[in-house]
């Protein structure tokens, strides 16, 4: 029972990095310059690695024989555990970043408590992702200044792109009633004070950025159910042709 | 005893040998990126590789390149664990390494890590390993290959790589 919740919720986390970065590798040649579009692939390879553990994790743990490339490839739209918001659509460049400081925001949070794990191999993870998610936000928070603080129009994109994602953000920090139960034994923290946290670090900058929340407030969820937005298939379409046409070939 | 003294001498060895694909200067004891190599119970050589960044490409081959280069001085049966805990630091960069870093022409990792922290711009005065100024500006905080960061001189004007300290 423990471990299943466990293997699951490393999916929910290992699924959100690997659907970030696919967005962030569609940049690649398309970003505005050509340090961005570096950036931005690298923050993406950074993400894959990060998911590759934590897929690769969730397989062990889960014990029934799936890898990391079966895990990835093999699963369906429903059975993705992935936050909406990262597969979302990039937008313009402004969307994108700040789909990306939301998303750096909830990792920072996410990875320092779970830091302190009591299962070694989530404590691991956490720790080698943390440092380098540190360093992703230290990129996004610049460019979310650069953009808010900038021109009327890069304001005004980044103001939209606020709005368009805002409402992805309700099921960030969710927990389920069976992730209780690993609170309890000190394997995944209460995420309730890592929510408060993330709000009021997001309510701050975004007053320093001249920002505001849309009216809409923060509603979707699915992530947790495989319940997800029209984007994620064409995603998994394009992620897994090769695999589903050619099962188990290799490079 | 000394039998096996001697196999880890040569296990040592070996790996001085195995260089990173992306910097062949470096060495992966330069790197630090060895955490241990051990005599297991069923008397197989354990050695314990930590990535550097979780995304790197050439965790792999190195993977590969270790077990390829311990196969061939016959330290056999051999098998490679990456051992993620704990995490990776440039802390455990060697000072030859950081020497040969400087002198390919890449500027090594400056400060210890725990003084990198979320909001710290990226270090100033990072030296130039062309012509050792100073006086030099940062371009991106990516480059080439994860590890690194791009940088500009002012003074001779040359870009360069800087190894970010993590």
């Amino acid at each position: 029972m423990n471990q299943t919740v466990l293997a699951q919720f490393l999916l929910h986390v290992g699924d959100s990095q690997l659907i970030l970065s696919h967005r962030l590798a569609e940049w690649c040649g398309h970003a505005p310059e050509l340090e961005l579009d570096i950036a931005l692939a690298n923050i993406g390879l950074d993400l894959l690695g990060q998911a590759r553990t934590a897929l690769s994790l969730a397989g062990e743990i889960e014990g029934l024989g799936r890898d990391e490339d079966k895990l990835a490839y093999f699963r369906t739209e429903r059975e993705y555990r992935n936050l909406l918001l990262c597969e979302q659509p990039n937008g313009d460049f402004a969307q994108t970043m700040v789909r990306q400081w939301l998303m750096d925001l909830y990792h920072l949070e996410l990875f320092t408590a779970l830091s302190q794990s009591q299962q070694a191999d989530v404590a691991a993870f956490a720790v080698k992702s943390l440092k380098e998610v540190k360093y992703h936000l230290r990129f996004s928070t610049t460019w979310m200044e650069r953009l808010s603080l900038g021109t009327a129009e890069a304001h005004e994109k980044t103001q939209q792109g606020l709005n368009q994602l805002w409402r992805f953000t309700a099921e960030l920090f969710e927990q389920n009633a069976d992730e209780q139960q690993l609170v309890a034994q000190g394997i995944l923290p209460d995420f309730a004070p890592l929510k408060a946290a993330w709000a009021a670090q997001v309510q701050t900058e975004l007053q320093r950025f001249g920002l505001s929340l849309p009216d809409t407030g923060a509603y979707r969820s699915g992530a947790k159910q495989g319940l997800h937005t029209e984007y994620l298939g064409f995603i998994l379409a394009e992620l897994q042709y090769m695999q589903r046409s050619y099962p188990n070939m290799a490079w | 005893m000394n039998l096996i003294r001697h196999c880890l001498d040569e296990c040592w060895d070996a790996l001085a040998q195995v260089s990173d694909p992306e910097i062949p200067v470096l060495s992966v004891l330069d790197l630090g990126m060895i955490r241990g190599v051990e005599l297991n119970a069923q008397d197989e050589i354990v050695v314990r590789l930590t990535p550097t960044y979780s995304g790197c490409p050439a965790t792999d081959l190195l993977k590969d390149e270790i077990t390829a280069a311990f196969q061939s001085k016959g330290l056999t049966p051999v098998q490679v664990v990456v051992d993620l805990s704990e995490a990776w630091t440039t802390d455990w960069m060697s000072e030859s390494g950081k020497q040969k870093l400087q002198q390919y022409g890449i500027a090594p990792p400056q400060g210890q890590s725990h003084q990198c922290g979320t909001h710290v711009a990226l270090s100033d005065g990072i030296r130039c390993p062309h012509c050792h100024s100073q006086q030099t500006k940062l371009l991106s905080e990516f480059s080439s290959t994860a590890c690194k960061a791009l940088y500009k001189c002012q003074d001779c004007l040359e870009p360069f790589d800087y190894f970010k300290c993590i």
